[in-house]
């Protein structure tokens, strides 16, 4: 692959479309995780008692079904995720491989 | 199970012959390097998904946790969440990227712009590293296991896994490895299914019903909130760090993405695999909750003298499929557990046997002189060299404490693999100095932090976890710091022409990282 068509990729605005919008999810998404699971991790580390809890009057705690809810999280953003990924990034990218042709 | 459990051997040899027989089919089609270390990149998304859960829901995995959450409750869950983060980010951040760049190992992609010997010599020993500890842990282990479920001695136990994983290995390459891998995250998700389903039934459906009755076995409402497992707040977010980034730098795993056919599925392969390790780990709780109350007061498990399980905490799961199915499930239980052994040893070997063939030998000491194959030769005598070590290993540690090697081998993972990977797809200013010396400080930092942590300073060397001169079990929150300044550090300050070099050749590797134009496989 010569630097001729990466110069042409670099120079196409839909390339920094593509780079904009999936970084963006990307790390928007990355961000969310990382925080979730960190205040998990910090509850644990700093206030045990208040994932102890329990909810209502039974045994249940608090802690259950936010570690849950963290596990859903995490298969949730993954499937949008692909699922953006593998119909509008990967059309961005398709035209962008096209223009690319049409060029040469 | 003092006795034979004949059940279960049935099912153990019928496991075996399938084995073989997937080896023997998958040979045939084995026959360029690409076939041998990917499967020829024919794998789809979701049979590559199934794999990758199999890798990562090993025995240690399922036993251990479902062990955890059987002896401290709430805590065990601490460990499954961590072990599930990985994956989004991995995906988010990693996944596309590493399948752009790479070609075979994570080693392609870190020495992509910067040069080929000191970084892929570097990549492979870290590697070798986690894939030698977490082997010697995983066969130590599975030794015992086998002691226990089959009645098999020790020695004997260590070598049969060996053979049988170098014959898998060898012939049949990642095709098989990743088939025998597929069958049995099949069996081992169906299994975990019906146990929690008949835990389940016993507590009718009724979850208040199945913690208030684990509440009141173990006379202490303490396993429904967090307690001691990761005492101080250093230790957690250690810990934490060490399960997020160390799957990241897993090398059996990250292999995994260069077997199917492009990016869709690669993506599609981890949004699979996370519902299946998610839905798995769920499955755990409850299994280790449904111990509680219907093993742990059956004499029928107990070693009565003791007051403990018999065989330990981690075989929890096994008793709760003879409480629930009889001798037939607990067969097929045991079947599973050792499918699950053989298959994660054998993706670990293929990963070492890659790094060496691959990285070392193909890419540093032949290079143009040796042809393919030459490499699928040594990739093969490396199978069966690191196949020979792990047996010796595993039975010289047969009674040591081996606990530490998973930790250890996650903290390499985290500190020297994935600071590389992670940086020479998103650092322009990466060089190859920084990659080299903060690697090997990463490495050494995990490594040195480890022996004096408290189970082998502490531990093995004084019997007191307490004489500890490092006072942490998981290193990783200091040594991932140590990885990522130290690289930075010796890049900025890197001046040299080869440094600047490598510097301009970001932009095109960028180009190609994001949309894949000029990766492998494609026109």
């Amino acid at each position: 692959m010569n630097k001729e068509i990466y110069k042409k990729v670099r120079n196409n605005p839909k390339f920094s479309k593509l780079v904009k919008k999936r970084s963006g999810l990307a790390w928007k998404f990355s961000a969310i995780i990382f925080i979730a699971y960190y205040s998990f991790i910090l509850l644990i580390a700093f206030s045990p008692e208040t994932l102890g809890q329990a909810i209502g009057d039974g045994v249940i705690t608090v802690g259950i079904p936010v570690g849950i809810s963290i596990i859903l999280l995490c298969i949730i953003l993954t499937g949008i995720y692909v699922k953006r990924a593998n119909s509008e990034f990967d059309k961005l990218i398709d035209d962008i491989k096209d223009d690319v042709r049409f060029d040469t | 199970m003092k006795d034979l459990n004949i059940i279960a051997i049935i099912m153990f040899l019928v496991f075996v012959l399938a084995t073989l027989s997937i080896t023997y089919w998958a040979a045939k089609r084995t026959k360029t390097a690409k076939d041998f270390y990917t499967a020829g990149g024919g794998i789809t998304g979701f049979q590559n998904a199934l794999a990758i859960s199999g890798d990562y829901i090993s025995a240690a995995s399922f036993l251990g946790i479902s062990g955890l959450v059987f002896l401290k409750g709430f805590d065990g869950f601490i460990y499954s969440v961590g072990f599930l983060v990985g994956w989004p980010i991995f995906l988010f951040l990693i996944a596309e990227q590493l399948r752009n760049l790479g070609k075979y190992t994570f080693a392609d992609v870190a020495s992509y712009r910067l040069k080929q010997a000191p970084i892929r010599i570097l990549a492979a020993f870290g590697s070798i590293a986690t894939v030698l500890l977490y082997l010697i842990a995983q066969l130590v282990g599975s030794g015992k296991l086998i002691e226990i479920l089959f009645g098999l001695p020790y020695e004997f136990a260590i070598v049969l896994v060996g053979l049988l994983l170098m014959i898998l290995v060898t012939f049949g390459g990642m095709l098989a490895t990743t088939w025998v891998q597929i069958v049995k995250a099949v069996l081992l998700l169906c299994g975990a299914s019906f146990l929690a389903f008949m835990v389940m039934v016993n507590v009718g459906f009724d979850f208040e019903k199945l913690f208030s009755s684990a509440v009141n076995v173990r006379g202490s409402i303490n396993i429904m909130s967090p307690g001691g497992v990761v005492g101080d707040p250093i230790s957690a977010i250690s810990l934490g760090i060490a399960l997020m980034f160390g799957t990241a730098g897993l090398p059996h795993v990250l292999m995994r993405f260069f077997t199917v056919s492009n990016a869709k599925e690669a993506r599609k392969s981890v949004f699979y695999a996370t519902g299946f390790i998610g839905y798995f780990y769920i499955l755990t709780f409850i299994i280790g909750f449904g111990a509680i109350v219907l093993v742990s007061k059956n004499p029928e498990y107990l070693d009565i003298a003791k007051g403990v399980l018999l065989g330990g905490n981690n075989m929890a799961a096994i008793h709760l499929s003879h409480a629930v199915g009889g001798d037939f499930f607990l067969g097929f239980i045991c079947a599973v557990a050792f499918a699950t052994i053989l298959a994660v040893v054998s993706g670990l070997t293929l990963a070492g046997a890659s790094a060496i063939s691959h990285d070392l030998y193909m890419n540093v000491f032949a290079k143009e002189n040796a042809s393919e194959v030459d490499e699928m030769k040594v990739s093969k005598y490396a199978t069966i060299g690191l196949g020979i070590s792990a047996i010796v290993f595993g039975i010289a540690f047969e009674n040591q404490n081996i606990a530490y090697m998973v930790g250890l081998a996650f903290a390499i993972a985290a500190s020297a693999n994935f600071p590389i990977l992670f940086l020479s797809i998103y650092w322009k200013k990466l060089t190859t100095r920084g990659a080299v010396i903060g690697g090997t400080l990463g490495l050494a930092t995990a490594v040195v932090l480890v022996i004096l942590g408290p189970i082998v300073w502490g531990q093995i060397f004084y019997g007191d976890e307490s004489k500890a001169i490092f006072p942490y079990k998981y290193p990783a929150l200091f040594s991932v710091t140590v990885a990522f300044i130290s690289i930075w550090f010796f890049s900025i300050t890197d001046k040299s022409d080869s440094a600047k070099r490598e510097i301009e050749a970001y932009d095109d590797q960028y180009i190609r990282s994001q949309t894949g134009i000029g990766a492998e496989g494609t026109c």
